[in-house]
């Protein structure tokens, strides 16, 4: 009878330093990353400290964020949503027109866009689970529906390609006061947009790592058959990951609303692929089954830095989008580096 | 028994959620004219580089389509802000024989080729809002817009005028050759004029960037939209800033109009985009009508014309028709 050589340990055995285990995160590499790109912003624009400046940054990011949360829930459910970027426009556009042509009070209008928008999340987990289709194909096609949607109807209903202006109708100024607000800080005003952006980090984190359903959203992202056979609810799970992003883009599409009294029917196009940079640039992986709601924060947070460095910065505004792009690429293989770090040890 | 429950409580809701403000103004029983001619029906096609749900090429559309109400014509309006793609549009109007094609020529080179397809197959084609400079040399009998460097130095010379000295004239569309021109015409006679490129499909982005501009340059003491709907935003990111900067504007609509009218927004500079698209169309019907030429072969130039608050009153009311 031969004896296991002790030398060989079971990996699994392996015990690993408390240092490991936190490098292990999937956003700790993207935090790593966004000191990097802050410390690069302070000392080439050192006011982006400023607490003003550092406010405008925040709402920056917020914008990106909120999508961002809902986006990285999905990825790490092994989905991917190509019609976030209009979504979040056809939301506000919902709201707007049906309020205007109905002569309603807005909150009717917002009421039902936020329907309107969990059902086209609905749709798209429904359709994905029952045929099987990639979500690149079947987000893809939402997309260019609600893109013609949104031009369509805006011009069909208010007789323009922007959503007439409801400022003056009931109910606006409290819904400016929710979706649309500014709190003080510090003397410094802060938009009500990233107070929203923690709120979902945290409730996004929660669900991820405290229940049920967060252990579900791994399972399905790793592998779906395998989450299958041991009893988890994998329709159910896709199809909430989808009304959780359409949650997200009612949220977002009553700040644009809100905030800017019309909305313009082809905006909204190539925002997308800015919530998938967010999360990817947050440790999600494109495969799934990895990733966390902090990690797609971070990645937001990590575009708004470089998005409004740049411009803090006053570089040569020709080289705008690679200066952009370079950042983005940088603070990736930062994140890169440090989770590599964390597997060899 | 559930559906009619549903649509009960439906109806509750939306009588109980009335706003007595604003919204949809009520139709009146008008009927639309019919045409004011009787000369034989023709079809004109109008090839846009308008990208979708652009308010500015909204008006362009309008005016094509009052001219072509008007004068019996069957308008078939297109548009793709993408060169090829604009020029598979002008090759399908050629291939359905229409009797005239309106054009513009943002992207020229694009276009070369086709319009020369367009001159084989007899078509006449004019251009609209831009292209001037390239516009006879590729075959178009008439020109209907405004010079971008024009209108930019127009604005320059009244920012001067008014005693502003650095503007930041802000572009919602890197590469876009108009708007490009736009700035340098500002830039030529302000030369501390600073150029600052927004994503133009994101108005949250738009007005963060813009803050963030501001507060990196607080000696800026105008901010320059180049189209009504960003010119607002900028609006709005300035009074949040509390910037002493001013807002100035490039085009207009209803909303612009009002900002003038109550002092927020110093002035705008409109190329009339209603009349391009209405002379693109006239020009045929003009053509068929009596062998008329508008414009007798030059340039005709629907703008610089600048709206501020000394004459925005007589502007008003036909911004807020969707004509100006």
């Amino acid at each position: 009878m031969s004896v296991a050589n002790p030398a060989i340990i079971d990996e699994r055995m392996r015990s690993r330093s408390p240092l490991q285990r936190l490098l292990s995160r999937p956003e700790v590499g993207s935090l790593v990353g966004a000191v990097v790109v802050l410390v690069f912003f302070v000392i080439v624009a050192p006011v982006i400290l400023q607490p003003a400046s550092f406010a405008t940054v925040l709402y920056g990011a917020s914008t990106i964020g909120i999508m961002a949360v809902g986006v990285s829930l999905l990825m790490i459910g092994g989905e991917f949503d190509l019609s976030t970027g209009v979504a979040v426009i056809s939301s506000a556009l919902t709201a707007s027109l049906f309020s205007w042509y109905f002569v309603l009070n807005v909150w009717v209008g917002v009421g039902l866009a936020l329907l309107v928008s969990l059902g086209i999340g609905f749709l798209n987990g429904w359709i994905l689970t029952k045929t099987k289709l990639p979500s690149f194909i079947v987000t893809l096609a939402t997309f260019l529906m609600l893109t013609g949607l949104n031009l369509g109807l805006t011009r069909l209903v208010g007789g323009a390609v922007a959503s007439p202006t409801i400022s003056d109708m009931d109910g606006f100024s409290v819904a400016k006061a929710i979706f649309a607000a500014t709190f003080k800080i510090g003397g410094v005003d802060i938009q009500i947009t990233v107070l929203f952006w923690i709120v979902l980090v945290a409730v996004a984190s929660w669900i991820l790592l405290r229940t049920k359903i967060g252990n579900w959203i791994f399972a399905v992202g790793g592998d779906a058959e395998a989450a299958r056979a041991v009893g988890v609810p994998v329709a159910k799970t896709k199809i909430g990951l989808f009304m959780g992003v359409g949650f997200c883009a009612w949220l977002l599409g009553m700040h644009n609303l809100f905030a800017f009294d019309a909305v313009q029917s082809g905006e909204g196009v190539g925002n997308e692929f800015l919530y998938i940079i967010a999360a990817v640039i947050g440790g999600c992986l494109l495969t799934g089954g990895y990733g966390s709601a902090i990690g797609g924060a971070i990645g937001a947070f990590i575009f708004g830095m470089a998005n409004k460095g740049i411009v803090y910065a006053q570089w040569n505004p020709d080289w705008f989008k690679f200066f952009l792009g370079l950042m983005l690429l940088l603070a990736t293989l930062v994140n890169l580096v440090v989770k590599r770090r964390a597997e060899r040890k | 028994m559930i559906a009619l429950t549903a649509a009960l409580a439906l109806s509750a809701v939306m009588v109980a959620g009335c706003s007595s403000t604003g919204g949809r103004p009520q139709p009146n029983a008008n009927g639309a004219a019919g045409p004011a001619v009787n000369t034989p029906r023709i079809t004109i096609a109008l090839v846009s580089h308008s990208g979708a749900g652009d308010t500015f090429w909204d008006i362009v559309r309008r005016g094509a389509e009052e001219a072509a109400a008007k004068d019996n014509v069957n308008l078939l309006y297109t548009a793709d802000d993408d060169g090829p793609r604009q020029a598979q549009l002008i090759q399908q109007a050629i291939d359905q024989k229409v009797s005239g094609i309106a054009v513009t020529l943002a992207k020229p080179d694009a276009l070369k080729s086709v319009l020369a397809n367009a001159k084989a197959a007899n078509i006449p084609v004019v251009v609209i809002n831009s292209g001037e400079s390239v516009a006879k040399s590729l075959g178009a009998q008439a020109y209907f817009g405004a010079d971008d460097k024009v209108a930019g130095n127009a604005v320059g010379d009244k920012l001067l005028a008014e005693g502003y000295s650095h503007p930041i004239c802000v572009i919602h569309e890197q590469g876009n050759v108009g708007l490009e021109d736009r700035c340098a015409g500002v830039k030529a006679k302000v030369p501390a004029t600073e150029v600052l490129y927004v994503p133009g499909k994101d108005m949250t982005q738009v007005s963060s960037t813009i803050t963030s501009k501001l507060q990196a340059t607080p000696t800026a003491d105008v901010v320059i939209g180049l189209g009504a709907p960003f010119t607002l935003t900028a609006l709005k990111a300035v009074e949040a800033t509390g910037s002493k900067a001013k807002v100035a504007s490039f085009d207009l609509n209803s909303e612009l109009a009002q900002q003038i009218k109550d002092g927020k927004i110093i002035f705008t500079v409109d190329q009339q985009p209603w009349l391009q698209g209405y002379m693109a169309v006239e020009y045929f019907w003009q053509q068929l009508r009596g062998g008329f030429s508008l414009g007798g072969g030059q340039p005709v130039l629907t703008g610089p014309a600048i709206v501020d608050k000394d004459n925005v009153d007589a502007v008003l009311k036909f911004a807020k028709d969707g004509i100006r």
